[in-house]
């Protein structure tokens, strides 16, 4: 049904302007409902209809800006005074004291409190409240948690260009502080504009370094004075040595000189036990340890070159990429070197070609981490290529025990302070082990992926408990690791020192074993016509080449040829025209082959 | 007690059918000094200190930068103590305060307008 309102207007008002007035509402058009159509429904009584009567609300989330926030002291007057009394002045302040003496209600209250507090007094004199009873309970700490690490703490390169953070050192007293070193160390590829300085950051204040040190070259290590926690050695890219005396601001020191400093960049720097608490030894890439006091810089006060061939030649010097030093055997230290081998080293030698001792070869790749275990001393760990290998002193020929080879290499490793079989490893990948080999041998207790990029430093903190590591992009993240992780088991020293010591006679085994049969085969050899023996090893690695070659081709060549004379054979009552072209054609291919050098199937 | 402050150096000829000027009000004094004596004589006490509702310290027996320290921290703390002791129950009050923490015992008693307080280092 169409409903339709027609409304009339003249031509002659089109275009005219609109006047509008009231008027009262009108009834056009007016549909009763159809009762038919109610029959199609029937009724419901009751009806359940939910109905909520409060505001309406909704959910947004909102993140704000991080608020920067800055500590500042401030300074109190001492207040509280009446106007009439200067605080300053002692006569008034005694006198007021004095007045307040005679008030009626300060005796009063004095007798009363005083009587309250003795009591209180007396009660704690009589019986210590906190008293532990049973103090033997506690040493049933049988830890079954599995072993877990969370990050604590994310300290962030506040620079632009981000450089990587390639070292750390807490600090010696509180270990509220950490240091951390920063450089690029890509060959040369240091971008325009990277800043120099390393900086001092303190845990309670993540968002802002504490102190800022500023060398004319960026920091490759930094170590604290253990003994003076205010200095700090700092080893440059340059290959100078750095020296920073928090209290005195944040420029250097002390200054090596650059004529008498490590050609290449400084890798390790460490403090030295001495009376006077300032000395240090440093090594670097160019091949050189030097020993240095920090009062004087000028000049380095000793120098040892590590060739291992034991003549003080430079340019067969290996480069040091780690150093070692345990303040327990303060006579000895350790280099590990790019070429893969530890270098240990007498200080006390009288000449310096004697200062070398003994080397310790296994790696594949420069060794950057060299630590000792801090309760076995003669063991020690090296990090390198894509292995952490543990030595000992007695095998000089392989290392005890080492890990499986990772898919990504280790950057650096340290053992924990506390417990003697723990040590920790990061990877390229980001990733921190921390290996228990009383636990499991064969894979590490903990691996935690810290961050996505690499991992290029690690410190552990003198309770074992903190870990911080360092990124390539300068991040450094604090973990906090669990309590299995860092309280010593009971007997585990026991079970460390067994591990060791049935390593080591393993090793020995084994290398008693090659030597002897090293021995068999020179004792044999002689026993052949010597002329003939020592030709062989005058035999150029060329000419072995060839032959083996030749070899390898004739034995190529025969097989092909046997096989061609069995498929002839097959084919021969078919067709006899086939053979020759099957022939030339075994030929042809035995020729491709011989040149191809592949294998026969 | 007459309020006479008898001690305020006056030194008048007592004139008969009078209390003499060492009256109540000094012997109380003397009961104050004693109490107090005592208090810091027992064993363990490191320090006593009397504040008024102010914060300014009357008598202490530590330095003057502590006792300010003191003074100025337990006051509030005090305060605020009593103020939740009365949030929770209107009809009770605070008698009495106190901190144990791993060096030592700060025990403080409050009054309308005087704090005494006390640091004690319960030896074993």
């Amino acid at each position: 049904m169409e409903i339709v309102y027609v409304y009339v207007k003249k031509r002659s008002e089109f275009g005219k302007q609109c006047n509008f007035s009231d008027r009262q509402a009108e009834l056009n058009i007016n549909i009763p409902p159809n009762p038919e159509l109610a029959e199609q429904f029937v009724e419901r009584n009751p009806v359940d209809t939910g109905i909520q009567c409060s505001t309406s609300m909704s959910e947004h989330e909102v993140n704000t800006e991080r608020f920067e926030m800055e500590t500042r002291g401030i300074n109190h007057v001492e207040g509280g005074w009446p106007k009439d009394v200067n605080p300053l002045e002692l006569e008034q302040t005694i006198r007021f004291r004095k007045k307040v003496e005679k008030d009626e209600n300060y005796i009063n209250a004095i007798t009363q409190l005083g009587s309250i507090m003795e009591h209180c007094i007396k009660q704690n004199n009589a019986i210590d409240i906190y008293q532990e009873y049973f103090d033997d309970e506690d040493a049933v700490e049988v830890t079954d948690e599995a072993p877990s690490a969370k990050t604590i703490n994310v300290l962030r390169d506040p620079q632009v260009i981000k450089r990587s953070a390639t070292h750390l050192s807490w600090h010696p007293d509180g270990n509220r502080k950490l240091a951390v070193a920063y450089s690029c160390l890509n060959f040369q590829r240091a971008p325009e504009g990277m800043s120099h300085e390393s900086y001092i950051w303190d845990l309670e204040n993540p968002n802002k370094p504490e102190i800022v040190l500023k060398p004319s070259s960026p920091l490759v290590t930094l170590e604290y004075n253990p003994k003076d926690s205010h200095v700090l050695l700092g080893g440059c890219y340059n290959g100078q040595l750095a020296c920073w005396d928090t209290r005195k601001g944040s420029l250097v020191a002390e200054l090596s000189t650059v004529e008498f400093s490590h050609r290449d960049p400084v890798y390790g720097s460490i403090w030295l036990q001495s009376k006077t608490g300032t000395e240090c030894f440093s090594a670097s890439t160019d091949g050189q340890v030097m020993w240095w006091d920090i009062r004087k810089m000028s000049e380095p006060t000793e120098v040892v070159i590590l060739d291992i061939a034991r003549k003080e030649q430079l340019e067969n010097a290996l480069g040091a990429i780690s150093l070692e030093f345990e303040s327990t055997l303060p006579t000895k230290f350790m280099v590990g070197t790019e070429q893969g081998i530890v270098i240990s080293c007498n200080r006390k030698a009288k000449t310096s070609a004697e200062k070398i001792v003994c080397t310790f070869s296994g790696h594949h790749g420069p060794i950057y981490a060299l630590q000792r275990n801090p309760f076995y001393p003669k063991n020690f760990l090296t990090v390198g290529d894509w292995t952490a290998r543990i030595w000992s002193e007695d095998s000089r020929e392989s290392s005890i025990m080492w890990t499986k080879y990772h898919m990504a290499y280790l950057t650096d490793g340290a053992w924990s302070p506390v417990r003697p079989a723990v040590f920790f490893t990061t990877r390229m990948d980001g990733t921190l082990d921390i290996w228990d080999f009383v636990f499991k041998q064969c894979d590490p207790a903990l691996s935690l992926k810290v961050c996505d990029e690499a991992l290029f430093c690690l410190r552990v903190q003198d309770n074992g408990c903190f870990i911080a590591c360092g990124s390539q992009l300068g991040t450094t993240t604090l973990l906090e690791v669990s309590n299995g992780l860092c309280t010593l088991q009971k007997n585990e020293k026991n079970t460390a020192s067994l591990i060791f010591e049935r390593e080591t006679r393993r090793e020995k085994i084994l290398e008693a074993r090659h030597r002897e049969m090293r021995l068999k085969e020179k004792g044999k050899a002689e026993g052949r016509d010597d002329s003939l023996r020592e030709e062989e090893p005058t035999f150029h690695l060329e000419e072995l080449v060839t032959k083996a070659e030749e070899e390898f081709f004739n034995i190529i060549y025969s097989e092909l040829k046997k096989k061609e004379t069995e498929a002839m054979k097959k084919t021969k009552p078919k067709q006899p025209g086939l053979e020759a072209d099957e022939e030339v054609e075994g030929e042809d291919l035995g020729e491709e082959e011989g040149d191809g050098a592949q294998a026969p199937t | 007690r007459r309020g006479w402050r008898g001690g305020e150096g006056l030194s008048l000829p007592c004139p008969r059918g009078r209390p003499s000027p060492a009256g109540p009000g000094a012997v109380a004094k003397a009961e104050v000094e004693e109490t107090l004596k005592r208090i810091q004589s027992h064993k363990g006490v490191m320090g006593t200190m009397v504040v008024n509702a102010e914060g300014i310290p009357i008598r202490t027996t530590l330095d003057n930068s502590t006792t300010v320290q003191y003074a100025g921290l337990l006051h509030q703390l005090t305060m605020k103590a009593k103020s939740t002791v009365r949030d929770i129950d209107p009809q009770n009050d605070l008698t009495f305060l106190r901190i144990r923490s791993k060096k030592h015992e700060i025990m403080v008693a409050p009054d309308k307008e005087y704090l005494l307080i006390v640091i004690q280092n319960p030896c074993e």
